[in-house]
């Protein structure tokens, strides 16, 4: 079945439906997302979204721009940061506008709260930056986003899953997504498409991530030779729930809460004086790491304290009323009076696929754009957030590079005709359905998955070396010829969510593969990607991002310079 | 702990009549009940069916009757559920096939609630201000994710499925007692109906539903009165 759109957006959390909204009233648009929108990851986002409102004390966006840069180790390029950091502040006016119930100051305005790696004056003392809606503000976007689609009548297609995309004669042609309901294969003959299709965490054993966020759009768009950027660096969030790995957000942190280790010290003060637990993730997750592997965990265990004992009933109920609840719920300790126990988490995909400044992908180190092709969110690399990202600046990315995006696609199909749809344009999908369909191998996704996410876990989280993820390598090549005779006992149409489960097992399987081929060529350490056989940054040599193609030959790597405006590369100390 | 999940089996493709399906497994007392189920697809049967996705109570995806009660899967623990565990689709949803159902009549009911801020006039340069008493006034219906547990189990919902339900009627809420909002009349217009708030007879089962404790009762009666009264 082929339906003609002017432009489609795939996925409906927040970067989708802020793209959405700009392309309403400019042509045919449907919006494609394997969930209901409102059950997108987004929705789980706590602490806030970052912008320099001042609300509370003096801010600037220019300081805003400095600590982005600062925590993304400087693999950021500026002049997309610069546009994040002034556009955060219109953008949280918008949201207000449109309704988001923001937690409010004494005098009405839309409160801040401090949150890592954020300061004022170029890194003197942590700034109130933050703003936030209890700890519920990806949920208050969400919904917000939604309802403003619902407002002016965004057409979804619910339930629908991206198979694949379609590039003809160098141009995007449109996409092709499986109907959950019906098992029918549909293609969307568009002359946009925009890629919004959230992180791939799953590829981890312990994740803050949903069970939906397996990446299924950046493996889409790379198996069509377009390059991935900078997957090596992966962000792990230092308070995931112990072996959960539910966030509990920075927020608390935030909110005065302090990680101890089994001597039931302070430890951040040996790594970080000035931001003390407020220092950016990467950095705490180490600490974390280190505390337990020279035996200061809890108990001998993988795991330290969170301690917000300290922080007051009215606190916790007023501004971490969720977190409380989860810390409750899961693993029966009550906040008020027990520590809790936690350890980094797999988070947050700092790459993704490549785009400029207006959300258009481009496809080499000259930034070619692909016409038609658009990506924003966290499947997208802009790069705002470089080799580390600074809490609630992912919230400003989707809103500020999702708007960005659909600007510039609803320009563009005003002034551009579809490319021609090749013929049997749904055959790649079709077969790759089929061939799970009729497999006749014994191999279960889940199994194929326990060991990928184990072993990512264990080679190429938040330390890694060479040896390592060269094993990784040839296990990942182990699991590739598995997932060859994996099966699918639900034959039948109707939702048949284990076909799906196989073939985003697939998708992991590939973006997996590009991140050990990145994290094993650099061999610095920056950010996110800590090299303990190279434990520095190496800026004669690695200050640029990386390219991964896939090619018939295998993963070909190629890098792109890093845009450097304001601020000339430091030591980063906190 | 050993436990035996009993679950209500329905494929459109092959059955004609719902069957249960029975499952032993070895699990941890701390993990939830979602990945008992999980663990039942992944390594036992593969077709067994529902949805899901945060995996913590967040996005509203898996609401099912669990030990019959309306819940979800991923917030509730199997300490918390004995040993034999039966496990439902929710209540008054056409079912698709096992425990997923067919939300859209539900989702539909939300729209129609005009839920999204209606204002007139130009827009401040900055945010609007709001005191956090006037923000308090409706935090607590801000919170619904849609799972659909509070209006599956409402009595008066199940003699009369157009009736709009709970979950429209806190979504209708969260706007009418937001101080920002000018669209009031227009939605009380849709609440005033025979379908509407009326239908409610204050069972409570709603309340007891709420995965996010959400006052669903208090807040119905705060429309009731604002409809009354005609103003918020
Ligand atoms: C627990 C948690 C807390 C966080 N807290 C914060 C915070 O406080 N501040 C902050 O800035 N950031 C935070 N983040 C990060 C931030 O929330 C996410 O990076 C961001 O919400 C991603 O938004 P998105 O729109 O790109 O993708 P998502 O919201 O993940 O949406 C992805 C969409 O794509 C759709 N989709 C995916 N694959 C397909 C397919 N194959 N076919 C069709 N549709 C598809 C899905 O249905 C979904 O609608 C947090 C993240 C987590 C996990
Ligand atoms: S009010 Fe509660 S039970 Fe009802 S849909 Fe919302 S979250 Fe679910
Ligand atoms: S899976 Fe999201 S609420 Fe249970």
């Amino acid at each position: 079945m082929v339906q003609r759109y002017d432009a489609v957006v795939v996925g409906a959390g927040g970067a989708g439906l802020m793209a959405a909204l700009q392309l309403a009233g400019h042509g045919n648009v449907a919006v494609l997302s394997k969930l209901y929108p409102t059950r997108s990851h987004t929705g789980a986002a706590q602490g806030g979204i970052g912008a320099a409102l001042g609300n509370l004390e003096e801010d600037h966006w220019e300081w805003h721009m400095f600590d982005t840069v600062k925590g993304s180790d400087y693999l950021a390029d500026q002049d997309a940061v610069e546009i994040l950091c002034r556009e955060a502040i219109e953008t949280v006016y918008d949201l207000e506008h449109w309704g988001l119930p923001f937690s409010r100051t004494p005098e009405g305005k839309i409160a801040q709260r401090p949150f890592g790696g954020h300061t004022k004056e170029f890194g003197k003392a942590p700034v109130r930056r933050s703003c936030y809606a209890a700890d519920r503000t990806g949920h208050m976007i969400l919904q917000t986003c939604y309802q403003q689609c619902i407002k002016h009548n965004v057409h979804f297609y619910n339930e629908y899953h991206v198979l694949d995309v379609l590039i003809e004669q160098g141009r995007c042609a449109g996409v092709v997504a499986f109907c959950l309901a019906t098992g029918e294969i549909h293609t969307f003959h568009s002359k946009a498409v925009l890629f919004a299709s959230g992180g791939c965490g799953k590829m981890f054993r312990v994740s803050s991530n949903a069970h939906s966020l397996t990446g299924d759009g950046m493996a889409v768009v790379y198996r069509r030779g377009i390059p991935l950027e900078d997957m090596e660096f992966f962000q792990f969030h230092p308070t995931g729930i112990y072996k959960m790995g539910i966030l509990l957000s920075e927020a608390a942190r935030g909110e005065g809460a302090i990680l101890r280790n089994k001597l039931n010290e302070r430890f951040m003060e040996r790594y970080a004086p000035t931001l003390l637990d407020l220092a950016p993730r990467d950095m705490v997750s180490r600490a974390i790491y280190r505390e337990i592997r020279e035996g200061r965990g809890i108990d001998g265990k993988n795991y330290v304290h969170l301690d917000m004992t300290h922080l007051g009933k009215e606190v916790l109920d007023e501004k971490l009323p969720d977190i409380t609840e989860f810390a409750r719920t899961y693993l029966g300790v009550e906040p008020l009076t027990q520590p809790v126990p936690i350890q980094p988490t797999a988070h947050y995909a700092m790459g993704g696929i490549p785009t400029d400044v207006e959300g258009r992908v481009v496809i080499d180190e000259k930034n070619t754009p692909l016409p038609g092709l658009y990506a924003a969110g966290e499947v997208a690399c802009v790069s705002v957030h470089g080799a580390n990202r600074l809490g609630t600046n992912s919230l400003v990315d989707i809103l500020v590079f999702g708007r960005r995006s659909g600007r510039h696609a609803a320009k563009f199909i005003h002034e551009n005709d579809w490319a021609p749809l090749g013929d049997q344009a749904d055959s790649t999908a079709r077969d790759a359905v089929s061939q799970v369909l009729n497999s006749t191998g014994k191999e279960r996704a889940a199994d194929i998955r326990d060991v990928l996410q184990d072993e990512m876990m264990d080679k190429a989280s938040v330390f890694r070396d060479a040896q390592g993820l060269t094993t990784l390598r040839e296990k990942l090549g182990e699991l590739r010829e598995r997932y060859k005779r994996v099966k699918s006992e639900d034959r039948g149409k109707s939702y048949n969510t284990e076909l799906l489960e196989v073939i985003e097992l697939g998708c992991l399987l590939d973006l997996a593969k590009v991140l050990v081929e990145s994290a094993l060529a650099r061999v610095e350490s920056r950010g996110g990607h800590y090299r303990e056989d190279f434990p520095k940054r190496n800026d004669a040599d690695w200050l640029k991002h990386t390219l991964a193609y896939q090619t018939s030959k295998g993963i070909e790597l190629r890098f792109k310079p890093v845009v450097i405006t304001k601020f000339q590369p430091m030591e980063r100390k906190y | 702990m050993q436990v035996t999940l009993k679950i209500k089996r329905f494929n459109p493709d092959k059955d004609k009549e719902p069957w249960w399906g029975e499952y032993r497994i070895d699990a941890e007392p701390t993990d939830r009940l979602l990945d008992a189920l999980n663990h039942v697809k992944w390594y036992l049967d593969g077709t067994l069916t529902y949805r899901r996705s945060c995996a913590h109570g967040v996005c509203g995806s898996d609401a099912m009757q669990i030990n019959g009660r309306n819940q979800l899967a991923c917030k509730v623990l199997l300490n918390s559920l004995g040993n034999n565990i039966t496990i439902e689709p929710m209540r008054g949803y056409r079912v698709i096939k096992d425990l997923l159902v067919d939300m859209d009549a539900f989702l539909a009911k939300y729209r129609s609630v005009k839920p999204y801020l209606i204002t007139h006039g130009p827009e401040p340069e900055k945010e609007r201000l709001q005191s956090p008493e006037d923000r308090e006034k409706f935090d607590d219906t801000t919170k619904c994710i849609l799972c659909g547990a509070c209006t599956s189990g409402c009595p008066s919902f199940w003699a009369d499925g157009e009736y709009i339900g709970p979950a429209a009627i806190v979504n209708a809420h969260r706007f009418l007692f937001d101080s920002r909002d000018e669209g009031g009349e227009e939605r009380m217009e849709i609440l005033n109906t025979l379908e509407g708030v009326w239908r409610c007879r204050t069972i409570f089962n709603c309340v007891e539903a709420c995965p996010r404790d959400i006052n669903v009762t208090r807040a119905i009666g705060e429309v009731k009165k604002a409809l009354l009264y005609r103003k918020v």
